[in-house]
Formats: structure tokens, C-alpha cells, sequence
């Protein structure tokens, strides 16, 4: 695989399965707010996903958006574990949101530099959408540390469940060394470093105790086409559409 | 400029057609501003009866950007072009910047509040500070960060006590 390609279905396919986790909360979430925050962040995040699919079709020759997202076999997909995960209760949803978004919005931050200018220009327009994804989790999460004993223990059990996971994020892919010598992406190793200075003094300020970064593979595979059983479930029902009318045209 | 550029070497009268047409194409989720108002158009080159215009897409996952895509090209070909090309300009980043001084009297008279003017980045205090559309009052407070579309966020107002949604600071 050409190692921008590698790059870009990733973060497609962590966007299309993370988005599609958020909407699973339109019309349950705990407050009215929430359901509107979180169903924005889905549009958001499958409006980017179809955005990347596209540059693949445009540079890369690459398959039509509806064909990446609904017609792939899970093997084919390059999404990390943490974002499979059911949702849970709204405390592991809004961790994993916490964790997972100031990643992407960091791993963005790097590529406006990247030397693949169609990905450079994506991330500089995006940047201002993906602010308050961030704000939205720092926010909530400030506010929930500091609301009750209960919601705080909540909160630590949900960091300490979504921690290892998230470490997947950063499993590096068989192309970190071109992708670095050609000036497209820096590397997960240098994302990871700077994730976690990022994540780690929020989260310590909130009264939180933060796991170690580590390079135990708990949440890797993804990167290698390798998913939890909680994948395939999630790929029938975005697909369930689409396969009970291949013919119908959108 | 790039359109103050081209205004000076196409006939006047021609490039004011194709923005007196660029005008009646509405963003269906804000039906009272047209493409014009919200800055979405970046450039336009006219050559005899070929027009190629360039939008600039608002947010990503915009449902309504391919229409407003549609929409431009069945204006220009009703003013008798015949070759008709409407481009998605994928480098510039929209911001709520571009949105013109009419275009926020629009949404002030919607009782949507504009977004603030600011300087790149904008900030979380950017976010803060809004006028009630209703009353005029700046005594309010951030509610929401997301609203009814992905466009808006919702404030409350102290001073007549209302929730209002505001054009989010992009
Ligand atoms: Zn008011």
C-alpha cells in the first residue's frame, strides 16, 4: 500500500467508527445538550471521514466513499480498538471522546505542515471544527470532576478502562519511516509524546490519576486490520441500508 | 482580491450578472442569506459564454453544500452561459469572517446572533462573549457549544432571560 494511502484510510476509518459510536446517542443522551453535542461531533466526524475517503478517490485511485464505508470486511479496516468499543455509560464515551479528540486534533496540527498539500489544506480548514470537539471534552470533563465523589470515581474508572486502549491510536504503521523522510507525517511516536503532555496536565488538574504511557500492545492491531468482536456488529447495522437496496441510487 | 483583480480586465456588466445570480442561491438551512452573504464564493472568471466559479465549502460535513454546488450552476446557465463550471475551492478555509455586513443584519433580523469578528485563532473568550439578538444585552453566558445546526451555538441571556443561538465563531 503507498504509505499516504495507509495513513489517510486510517484516519478515515477511526473518524467513520468513532462518528458512528456518537450517533448512537441521538435521542438518548443524558441531557438535551449532550444528544445535540454529541449527534454534531457524529456529523462532524463522518463529514471528515467522507472527506478523506474522497482524497483517496481523487489522488489515489482509490474505491467510491460509500464503497470504503459499507462494503469493506472488517480486515480491511484500519481503526484502533478504542474506537470500536460500545459506547458504555456516558462516563467511557465522553473519556474516550476526551482521549481520542485531542489526538486527532493534534495528529491535524501536524499534517497543516505536511508535504501532501491536499491533506495540508484539509487539515488547515478543518482545525476550527475540531476546536470545539476539544472544548466540548474539556469542558464537560472539568465540570464533572469537580461535580460529586461519584461522578469523579466514575470518571477514573473510565480513564483507567480507556487509557490502554487509546494507546492504539499510536500503534505505528509499517510506513513511519517514509512517511517521516517524505515530510507527510512526523509519526505516531512524536503524536503519542505530545499527546500525552497535552492530555496528562489536564487531566492531573482535574484530580485525576493518570496511567503511564506505555508500549504494551493492550490496544493495538487495528493499525494491521486486526479488531475486537465489537467491529463486525457495528459494520452491519451502518450497512444494513445500503445492503437492503444495493440498486437504490441516494 | 482576486475579484477586484478580475473586475478589471472583464466586462463589468457581465461579472455583475454572475453576482447578481450568485445572490439568489440561499443556504437552505439559512434561507434569508444568500452564498454572496456568507462569503462562499471565492472566485469567479468569465471568458465570452464560459463562467467558472469557485465556492469555498462552509463546514466539512455541510448536507448542504453539494445543492448549493447544483444551485450555482442552474443560476449561471440561466443567464445564457454556455459552458458552466462550478469548482469546490478545497484550499481556502472558510471562517466566519467572510460572512459580509449584510449578511449579518440578516441574521441579527433572523434573531440569530452574528459571529464576532476576530483575530485568528479565536479563543474560548471569543466564545463568551455574545449579544442577545432580542434585547441587546451583553450580560449573557456560553450554553451550549452546539446547536440546532452545525453552525450555531446557544447563549442565555440575563437581561430578558431567553435562550438565543448565535453563528458560531469558525
Ligand atoms: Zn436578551
Amino acid at each position: 500500500m503507498n504509505p499516504t494511502v495507509e495513513l489517510i484510510t486510517k484516519m478515515a476509518d477511526d473518524a467513520l467508527i468513532i462518528g458512528h459510536r456518537h450517533s448512537e446517542w441521538t435521542g438518548l443522551g443524558p441531557i438535551l445538550e449532550e444528544d445535540i453535542a454529541m449527534a454534531s461531533m457524529a456529523q462532524d466526524k463522518i463529514g471528515h471521514a467522507l472527506a478523506l475517503y474522497t482524497l483517496l478517490q481523487e489522488h489515489f485511485a482509490g474505491p467510491d466513499p460509500d464503497t470504503m464505508a459499507f462494503s469493506r470486511k472488517p480486515a480491511d479496516f484500519r481503526c484502533c480498538h478504542l474506537v470500536e468499543h460500545p459506547n458504555g455509560d456516558y462516563d467511557f464515551t465522553l473519556m474516550r471522546h476526551f482521549l481520542f479528540d485531542h489526538a486527532e486534533w493534534l495528529r491535524y496540527q501536524m499534517l497543516r505542515q505536511s508535504s501532501f498539500a491536499p491533506m495540508a489544506h484539509f487539515a488547515n480548514r478543518i482545525s476550527g471544527e475540531l476546536k470545539y470537539h476539544i472544548l466540548h471534552a474539556n469542558t464537560l470533563l472539568q465540570r464533572l470532576a469537580r461535580g460529586s465523589e461519584e461522578s469523579h470515581a466514575r470518571l477514573q474508572a473510565a480513564l483507567n478502562d480507556a487509557f490502554p486502549l487509546a494507546m492504539g491510536i499510536f500503534e505505528p504503521g509499517p510506513y513511519e519511516q517514509e512517511l517521516a523522510g517524505t515530510g507527510v507525517f512526523a509519526g505516531e511516536e512524536i503524536l503519542k509524546n505530545r499527546w500525552f503532555l497535552e492530555v496528562e496536565h489536564r487531566l492531573l488538574s482535574w484530580g485525576f490519576q493518570v496511567p503511564a504511557l506505555s508500549d504494551a500492545p493492550a490496544g493495538w492491531g487495528g493499525r494491521k486490520g486486526y479488531h475486537t468482536e465489537f467491529l463486525q456488529p457495528l459494520l452491519d447495522e451502518m450497512a444494513a441500508v445500503i445492503r437492503s437496496q444495493p440498486e437504490a441510487s441516494w | 482580491m482576486v475579484t477586484e483583480h478580475i473586475k478589471q480586465r472583464t466586462p463589468v456588466l457581465s461579472l455583475q450578472a454572475v453576482w447578481d445570480a450568485l445572490a439568489q442561491v440561499h443556504d437552505p438551512e439559512l434561507p434569508d442569506l444568500s452564498i454572496v452573504d456568507l462569503g462562499m464564493v471565492s472566485e469567479i472568471k468569465v471568458n465570452d459564454n464560459r463562467v467558472q466559479v469557485k465556492i469555498i465549502p462552509t463546514y466539512t460535513a455541510c448536507p448542504a453544500t453539494a445543492l448549493i454546488q447544483l444551485n450555482v450552476a442552474e443560476q449561471l446557465r440561466g443567464l445564457g452561459f454556455a459552458e458552466v463550471e462550478v469548482l469546490r475551492d478545497s484550499q481556502t478555509p472558510w471562517s466566519s469572517n467572510r460572512i459580509s455586513e449584510s449578511g449579518r443584519k440578516k441574521l441579527q433580523a433572523l434573531g440569530l446572533a452574528p459571529p464576532p469578528q476576530f483575530d485568528s485563532p479565536w479563543t474560548e473568550q471569543t466564545l463568551g462573549q455574545a449579544t442577545c439578538p432580542f434585547c441587546g444585552s451583553n450580560d449573557t453566558h456560553l450554553h451550549s457549544l452546539f446547536g440546532t445546526t452545525l453552525c450555531r451555538s446557544t447563549h442565555f441571556c440575563t437581561g430578558c432571560g431567553q435562550l438565543f443561538e448565535r453563528f458560531k465563531p469558525l
